[in-house]
């Protein structure tokens, strides 16, 4: 495929592009990925989450910069909220970047989630691909902002950055299930605001519960905006990778994320082949209208659906 | 959609207005933000792959500064990405703009149901 040699060849706009088929769910899109596959696996993919306003997007930026320095290139990947009423988004993470704008060795693209729950857009790990196959080194995917259950991110990074600031609640919501315990790092961000300490602190005892785990995420202070404590995020992310190849745990991730977008992969075939039959004899208009009227329920009609697909 | 402000002028309650309502309209707008140069404009909409970049100008500089976008628009052979202008620009300036390919020009008092429908009549989405 011509967008895949052209991908291959550091074309930017074949990247641009491809990321857009795979956004658009296009068929064409389905064959690049085919092609590009073989050309992925060799970036450092980094997630980041938190609430919205942590300053995910100006951490981003100054480790991109960091990593810059160090001559790495850098992919990055940032997701804002669609909207449900009309699919259309504000996409403004890109603020945060203007100095990386111009750089060659960084290439930015932003998404909307287009109804995907989860804090990532549906299209994201096809768009890693892309990226990754595109020769970027590291690969930054900034998720929407999250509150305590949107942990799509673990099925698509190696190393997860956990980015909140003071004040964000007392120490019972640092003990809550979700989000808190997917974080490789923790960064407690604006950490020149009050009671930063405070909330090292609550995280710190959070972290100090979960005995069994070898890698004990740290906790770092910074202030993305003037550019304090990116050295030691970098650092840490280091570490952290680091680790994980030591103890052969990346093989053993990666393994997770491709049952998990296999099966992903399989529910969009299957389910998009039932409806094109469906569609064509308008039995699924059919099928709603009957539930509606309370005459079938939805279990059988699915049952239905399914059987139709199979004779 | 790309929505980007060239230029010194700090002005940006009607680019942001504008983005808010493109995205009411069902389209996925990037803001870029202040002060940007035209070659961020012109990397980022490559880089986003978009189908239109509206421009949003106050400072006066747009014979400058329009001019150099569709010139790095070209060297990357992006022309066929549509290009919008609005903000105050004087009615003498409109056709020069529109012969070096600005689609169109949106002045004071035009309504942003305007602006939709002429993105969505120029764009095949």
């Amino acid at each position: 495929m011509e967008l895949v040699k052209r991908l291959l060849q550091k074309d930017k706009r074949a990247c641009a592009r491809l990321i857009t088929l795979v956004e658009n769910d296009a068929p064409e899109a389905r064959q690049a990925l085919k092609e590009l596959y073989p050309y992925t696996g060799k970036a450092h993919i980094i997630g980041v989450t938190g609430p919205p306003g942590a300053g995910k997007s100006t951490l981003v930026d100054k480790l991109t910069q960091y990593y810059r320095d160090q001559h790495k290139t850098i992919g990055i990947i940032a997701i804002d909220p669609s909207s449900p009423f009309t699919g259309g988004a504000l996409l403004g993470d890109r603020i945060r970047m203007q100095d990386r704008a111009t750089d060659p060795g960084v290439f930015i693209r932003s998404m909307g989630t287009r109804g995907h729950m989860g804090g990532l857009a549906s299209a994201t790990k096809d768009a890693i691909k892309i990226l990754d196959a595109f020769g970027k080194d590291i690969i930054v995917v900034e998720t929407v902002g999250t509150g305590q259950d949107e942990v799509d991110i673990i099925r698509a990074a190696d190393t997860i950055l956990v980015v909140t600031m003071p004040s964000m609640g007392d120490d019972i919501q640092a003990i809550k299930a979700g989000i808190l315990e997917i974080g490789d790092i923790f960064v407690v961000n604006k950490s020149d605001l009050d009671y930063a300490d405070k909330a090292v602190m609550e995280l710190e005892m959070m972290l100090d519960f979960n005995l069994q785990k070898k890698w004990r995420p740290p906790v770092l202070k910074t202030v993305a905006n003037m550019g304090e404590g990116i050295e030691e995020v970098a650092e840490a992310i280091q570490s952290h990778i680091e680790y994980v190849k030591r103890e052969g745990l990346l093989e053993e991730k990666r393994r997770v994320k491709v049952e998990v977008e296999l099966l992903e992969v399989l529910n969009k075939y299957i389910v998009k082949d039932i409806l094109e039959k469906a569609k064509k004899t308008n039995e699924f208009e059919t099928l709603v209208d009957c539930i509606v009227q309370r005459e079938i329920d939805c279990y059988s009609a699915a049952e239905k659906l399914l059987q139709a697909r199979n004779s | 959609m790309l929505v980007a402000k060239p230029g010194l002028d700090g002005h940006d309650r009607g680019a942001k207005v504008v983005a808010r309502a493109l995205r009411d309209a069902g389209m996925e707008v990037i803001y870029t933000g202040l002060r940007q140069t035209p070659e961020q404009i012109v990397e980022a909409a490559l880089q986003e792959d978009v189908d239109c970049v509206g421009l949003s100008i106050l400072s006066g500089a747009h014979m400058t500064l329009v001019p150099k976008v569709i010139n790095l628009l070209r060297e990357n052979k992006a022309e066929d990405i549509l290009i919008t202008v609005g903000g105050i620009i004087p009615d003498e300036d409109v056709p020069t703009l529109k012969t070096l390919g600005v689609a169109e020009v949106f002045g004071p008092g035009t309504t942003t149901q305007d602006i939709i429908q002429f993105i969505q009549s120029h764009v095949s989405a």
